[in-house]
């Protein structure tokens, strides 16, 4: 009986080398998983890379699903996602994995760089790999607000005409360069048709090359860790980093574990409360889009809303436009600006690691009030949180290279 | 050392885990405007109560244009048969959505606006607004149909045989620049109707649980789903972890 086996072994083999001789597949299992040695330390925080690569399959997958039903048209758009919703055999559920799945891709791409932000894992060797990851994330911000104006409701509309009207304020060009976003002199179907083809190709595909750049720059000089130590500094005869694991199988496998704690968090959202309260999907975006009725709150989805509020404290458009995009620009310089002689928080001094908290809840209160009806107290306090945003990048400088750092470990420690 | 990592990253995740529900709740509860009202979609002969209501009621002027006939039997546990009787217009098909006869032109020169499709007003208002907004028609100095929820709306109260007339009562209110305003009170039974207040605001939750039903007809599905989903989850959960601590034997 165990002939047949062991033959179907055999010729599975022969398959599989021919395919191998003419394609490097076992060289690029061994480059990249089974022979990519990873810290030994990666704790809690460092879930967040391979749960962002879930997402953005998962995107693209229930994304393509969504586009066979929906209708890029002024006049069909909203009736189309009422279609999904009702009539196309689970298409409620394939939205709420869309819908849902955006907002967690912030989540999860947020933890991610905040981890990254903590163990220093921009600095030299892989400026690179924050480089990508941060266009990446300009990438994702520009997705999801593609991707907002489609289901055509209220906050769709007005949310496009908001943002989109922030190029206005460029001196002299900003009217001409409006009209040519818009495809017309407001938000309408043009824009519609032009937005659906961006967000389901141009953009995806601008996502997807990145991704891959984003880890061949990190493969290429190997993960950072919780300790900020290099593990390729300590290796054995081989030459294989003696605090290194392979990716394949300690990390597959507890990744595995990371994903059904994810999909568990997913699942709940998606089954019992899809709109989140209003956070996911918002409550005015099941009204029609309406050209004649302007909204008395507009507000962006909770994951823009730091910007914006940045964007309402500076009383200028042109300068709040200018302060809000170089609240990002800030984060791209980030492997230069921190000069401390340890990456991880771990061993920086007290002031720095102040400074981070700060930062965090300056961001996460600049979230609540751009989502706030922005009165006159809140924007006082959006000035201040603003002002802390900012001040974190200047005072990172400085402190990282003059504050007294403690010893860092030869190994990595746990 | 081992137990001490799986200690702190399970009261990471459980942290992560209140963090979501707080929030959650704290949203759900939606400011508190309006009294809560507990909507269960589960509850198939409010759900038929609250059919009934809306078609004879507010599907003349309204429009439930996403609302299939055929579905509402489904999801109500209706036979065909029942809603063609109960449900359905003449010349109607059972596939056929919640349209009304009249077209946008006529709804403009009768009522100077077209009333608008009912079918996810449940989820851009809400069950509070939508009972509280339901619960609040008065009947002004000059005898005209106005709402403290929604003020000098066009629609009148289409339930006042069932509710009776009530008036309401302003007061003055200073701000806190001087001015005085006039806020609502309370309000005041001017004529009984049919039901009493209890029968009343029963009727208006029935027909309030029929709307958001109808905002989200797949709720009813994804509810009972989501349970074994969870469960699914847990267990492919547990069993991934005791895989990673198999495979991490070696590294420990």
């Amino acid at each position: 009986m165990a002939k047949p086996a062991s033959n179907l072994k055999k010729h599975g083999l022969e398959l599989f080398n021919w395919f191998d001789k003419r394609l490097p597949i076992s060289d690029f299992w061994e480059a990249h998983l089974a022979g990519y040695y990873a810290p030994k330390n990666f704790n809690f925080w460092y879930f967040f890379g391979s749960l962002a690569m879930l997402i953005l399959v998962m995107q693209i997958v229930t994304g393509i699903f969504l586009t066979m039903h929906y209708k890029p048209s002024a006049e069909e758009a909203f009736a189309s996602v009422e279609y999904i919703m009702r009539d196309v055999q689970w298409g409620w559920l394939i939205r709420y994995m869309h819908t849902t799945g955006a907002s967690l891709f912030f989540v999860v791409i947020y933890l991610h760089m905040f981890r990254g932000l903590m163990y220093g894992s921009y600095r030299k060797p892989r400026e690179l790999v924050w480089i990508f990851g941060m266009l990446i994330y300009v990438l994702l911000m520009a997705e999801a607000f593609l991707g907002y104006i489609l289901p055509w409701g209220q906050m769709s509309y007005w949310g496009a005409q908001v943002i989109v009207s922030l190029f206005g304020a460029i001196p002299k060009f900003g009217g001409i360069l409006t009209e040519w976003i818009r495809g017309d002199f407001f938000i309408a179907d043009a824009t519609l048709n032009r937005f659906f083809a961006l967000h389901v190709i141009a953009v995806p595909l601008m996502l997807l090359m990145l991704v891959v750049l984003h880890l061949s720059a990190l493969h290429q000089v190997g993960s950072n860790n919780p300790d900020g130590i290099e593990i390729k500094d300590k290796k054995d005869a081989d030459g294989i980093p003696l605090d290194g694991i392979p990716f394949h199988p300690y990390y597959t496998v507890k990744d595995i574990f990371g994903v059904g704690v994810f999909l568990f968090i997913f699942a709940f959202i998606i089954f019992f409360s899809p709109e989140l309260g209003g956070l996911f999907l918002e409550h005015d975006n099941f009204v029609p889009a309406d050209p004649m009725v302007t909204p008395i709150h507009i507000k962006p989805v909770w994951y823009f809303t730091p910007y914006y509020a940045i964007l309402r404290a500076i009383p200028d458009k042109l300068a709040g436009v200018m302060v809000m995009f170089s609240a990002i620009v800030m984060l791209f310089l980030l492997p230069w600006l921190d000069r401390s002689p340890v990456k991880s928080i771990r061993y920086k001094g007290w002031i720095n690691k102040t400074l981070m908290i700060m930062f965090a809840v300056a961001f996460i209160r600049l979230g609540m009030l751009g989502m706030a009806e922005g009165t006159i107290a809140e924007t006082y306090e959006s000035r201040f949180w603003t002002f802390i945003y900012f001040a974190f990048f200047g005072l990172l400088w400085f402190f990282s290279k003059y504050e007294k750092t403690k010893p860092v470990p030869e190994r990595v420690t746990k | 050392m081992m137990s001490s990592i799986k200690i702190k990253i399970k009261s990471k995740i459980v942290f992560a885990a209140v963090l979501l529900l707080l929030s959650v709740s704290v949203l759900a509860a939606g400011g508190g405007k309006f009294k809560q009202v507990n909507i269960n979609v589960h509850d198939k002969s409010a759900l038929q109560r609250g059919a009934v209501l809306f078609v004879n009621n507010c599907l003349s002027c309204h429009s439930a244009a996403y609302m299939r006939y055929n579905r509402l039997g489904e999801d109500l546990g209706l036979s065909e048969d029942q809603v063609r009787e109960t449900f359905l217009p003449a010349n109607a098909k059972i596939g056929d959505t919640m349209t009304v006869s009249m077209t946008a032109d006529e709804a403009t020169a009768w009522f100077g606006n077209k009333a608008p499709d009912l079918s996810v007003v449940g989820r851009s208002k809400g069950a509070n607004w939508l009972n509280a907004y339901l619960t609040s028609f008065y009947q002004d100095e000059n005898g005209e149909w106005n709402n403290t929820v929604f003020p000098d709306l066009v629609m009148p109260h289409v339930f006042w045989e069932q509710q009776g007339v009530q008036k309401a009562i302003f007061k003055d209110e200073e701000d806190a620049h001087g001015y005085t305003h006039k806020v609502f009170s309370h309000f005041e039974t001017v004529s009984e109707g049919s039901q009493s207040a209890e029968e009343y605001q029963s009727t208006i939750h029935d027909l309030v649980t029929y709307l958001i039903y109808m905002g989200e007809p797949a709720r009813i599905q994804r509810e009972s789903m989501g349970i074994w989903v969870l469960l699914f989850l847990a267990m492919f959960t547990l069993v991934a972890y005791m895989l990673k601590v198999e495979y991490w034997k070696d590294i420990h």
